[in-house]
């Protein structure tokens, strides 16, 4: 819009724009790389919502914890190999740091899958609050035992790489950006194709259409179920550990970024792997551009995501890549 | 040879008993009809067969081995495959897809233990093989003469179509046993004429089909052996022909349906 009425000025003619304009341009053009950024990590998370809706047709309440859990292993493995802070970005924190994302994602692979078998597969056949309710039980104890076992403090993810700041023109990227926009889109590539070439994929996607017709065809739904929350919680630990560049590593942290990664998932069409993706881009950059754009406070800019939220479910519920389900008698 | 026999086999719910003590059956390489009167037990008795249901007491032994108690996914993936009264297909994929998904789950296969060679392999080639299990869908779907509607979603098919995928599909995975529970029921006579034209290729194809059925004629024309229940117990068995002049077949059952005729 602002690029627009640049180009379209009254006051001057078409090619004119202004200094002004230029600035504010290359200003909102910051906002979309952030964005960007933020999206990635969104999409990452948004993933395991999704999945397991997909499958289990239930919200994971507790898939935010998980990529808390998945940021402290992440970081307590990195701090251990390479001593912290005090170390110098050099080629040995980059392969610790590789270990250390590799090693919190089998970690909360386990532990989603865990989390599974104890409190949602008991709950199967239950009133559909029930595994809900659960699921808000076990982000309780997850991120109150973090708290137990790490303290409430804050802790800084440091960079295992330099991070100067790349400009290009009046846009400033920095690396962490580029490796949290990298490692993302590699993420989600692995996953597609895992999901749409292999046998183990194809069963996944055969149990979200129709449970107990897989059955019959000699698909083992349980153990595509646990399957299922092991892929999306290693992803969160990835998102987990890409956060906490930005966000830090606390035992709350889950919350308000699994929550947005929610609203993600839910924007593109909960159940939608491709939906998840464009989701979490989407709401990254909207709530990047769209505080700013709104002159929200930097306090408030957290409503942007809920109230794209509820624009989402008033024009098209199923989300945008969501199909409209025929309701079931 | 018996490639599936039940031994004392019972299945209660609260106090009433669904299946009483039957010994059932099944020859290798013919087609064996299950007939009886409404609640007489039969759909209970293929749910226990193919893992839907656990049986209260008694043994089931497939292919030489006990199968009591083992869930569907198992039981389907030795070699029995089912179809179902209300149809079960995948209504939101294609006619080919759903064929397809047979061919991918193969009997046998297990997608969780594949080696990892083998999985490396078929996901590089992966589209490979997706272009040869695609052909081998659209040979099936040619040898029940629906392949024309290959493209078409499974939902919006007719009534008897859908049955005959389902048939299709459960033979795509290469099972050893096929069950069918009343798969004339909601078709014109046009469609249960075809229906029996399938019965007969399935059965030249060597695997060995037992089906539930109300419609008599069809069940005495391709049946070569036929198990009777009546309330939950085994009242006869043999040829049609032993059958149709059973006493107690003809009191329990044809009788009084010739009765309301």
């Amino acid at each position: 819009m602002t690029v627009l009425s640049g180009g379209l000025s009254p006051s001057g003619s078409l090619l004119f724009i202004s200094e002004k304009d230029v600035s504010t341009i290359s200003l909102y053009m910051q906002y979309i790389v952030n964005g960007l950024t933020l999206g990635a990590i969104y999409s990452l998370i948004a993933l395991g919502y999704t999945m397991v809706y997909g499958i289990l047709k239930f919200i994971n309440f507790a898939h935010g914890d998980i990529l808390m859990v998945g940021a402290f292993i992440g970081l307590l493995i990195y701090n251990a190999l390479t001593g912290g802070e005090a170390a110098a970005p050099g080629a040995w924190t980059i392969i610790a740091f590789v270990i250390a994302t590799l090693v919190s994602m089998v970690a909360c692979g386990l532990l989603g899958m865990l989390i599974e078998r104890i409190a949602y597969k008991p709950l199967r056949n239950a009133n559909r609050l029930a595994p809900l309710l659960s699921a808000i039980g076990v982000s309780f104890i997850l991120s109150n035992g973090a708290a137990w076992i790490f303290g409430t403090k804050s802790r800084r993810f440091p960079y295992p790489f330099e991070n100067e700041p790349i400009h290009i023109g009046s846009i400033t990227i920095t690396p962490h950006q580029i490796v949290i926009v990298a490692v993302s889109v590699l993420m989600m590539i692995l996953l597609a194709s895992f999901v749409s070439r292999t046998r183990m994929g194809k069963a996944m996607r055969a149990a979200s259409l129709d449970q107990p017709t897989s059955m019959l065809m000699g698909i083992n739904v349980n153990k595509v179920i646990s399957l299922t929350f092991a892929l999306g919680s290693a992803l969160a630990a990835v998102g987990g550990i890409l956060a906490s560049f930005d966000f830090r590593v606390y035992p709350s942290m889950g919350t308000m970024t699994g929550l947005k990664a929610f609203v993600a998932a839910v924007i593109g069409g909960i159940g939608n792997i491709q939906g998840a993706m464009l989701g979490g881009i989407l709401l990254g950059i909207l709530e990047a551009v769209g505080a700013p754009l709104l002159h929200i406070p930097n306090g408030m800019k957290d409503t942007v995501a809920f109230a794209v939220l509820i624009i989402v479910l008033l024009v098209k519920p199923d989300g945008i890549l969501g199909k409209n389900e025929r309701e079931k008698v | 040879m018996r490639i599936l026999e039940t031994e004392h086999l019972t299945r209660e719910f609260g106090g009433v008993i669904a299946v009483n003590d039957v010994d059932f059956h099944v020859e290798k390489g013919l087609v064996t009809g299950l007939i009886g009167p409404n609640g007489a037990g039969k759909t209970t008795l293929f749910n226990q067969i193919t893992g839907m249901d656990r049986p209260t007491s008694g043994r089931i032994v497939f292919d030489g081995v006990d199968i009591t108690g083992l869930p569907a996914w198992k039981i389907s993936r030795m070699g029995i495959a089912r179809t179902f009264q209300n149809i079960r297909l995948y209504k939101d994929l294609t006619v080919v897809e759903n064929v397809m998904m047979g061919l991918h789950f193969k009997v046998g296969s297990d997608p969780f233990r594949h080696r990892f060679s083998q999985a490396i392999r078929s996901y590089v080639f992966a589209s490979r093989e997706n272009r040869e299990v695609y052909a081998k869908a659209m040979d099936w779907l040619s040898f029940f003469e629906i392949d024309e509607h290959a493209q078409d979603f499974a939902g919006s098919l007719p009534y008897g179509k859908q049955r005959e995928l389902e048939i299709a599909r459960a033979l795509a995975a290469d099972p050893k046993l096929l069950f069918l529970d009343e798969p004339a029921a909601g078709m014109n006579p046009a469609e249960t004429a075809h229906l029996m034209t399938v019965v007969d290729k399935i059965r030249k194809l060597g695997v060995t089909v037992v089906l539930i059925e109300h419609d008599m004629k069809l069940v005495m024309n391709i049946c070569d052996s036929i198990t009777v229940l009546n309330f939950g117990m085994k009242i006869a068995e043999g040829t049609p022909n032993e059958i149709k002049h059973d006493k107690g077949v003809i009191e329990a059952y044809l009788g009084r349906e010739e009765e309301e005729d």
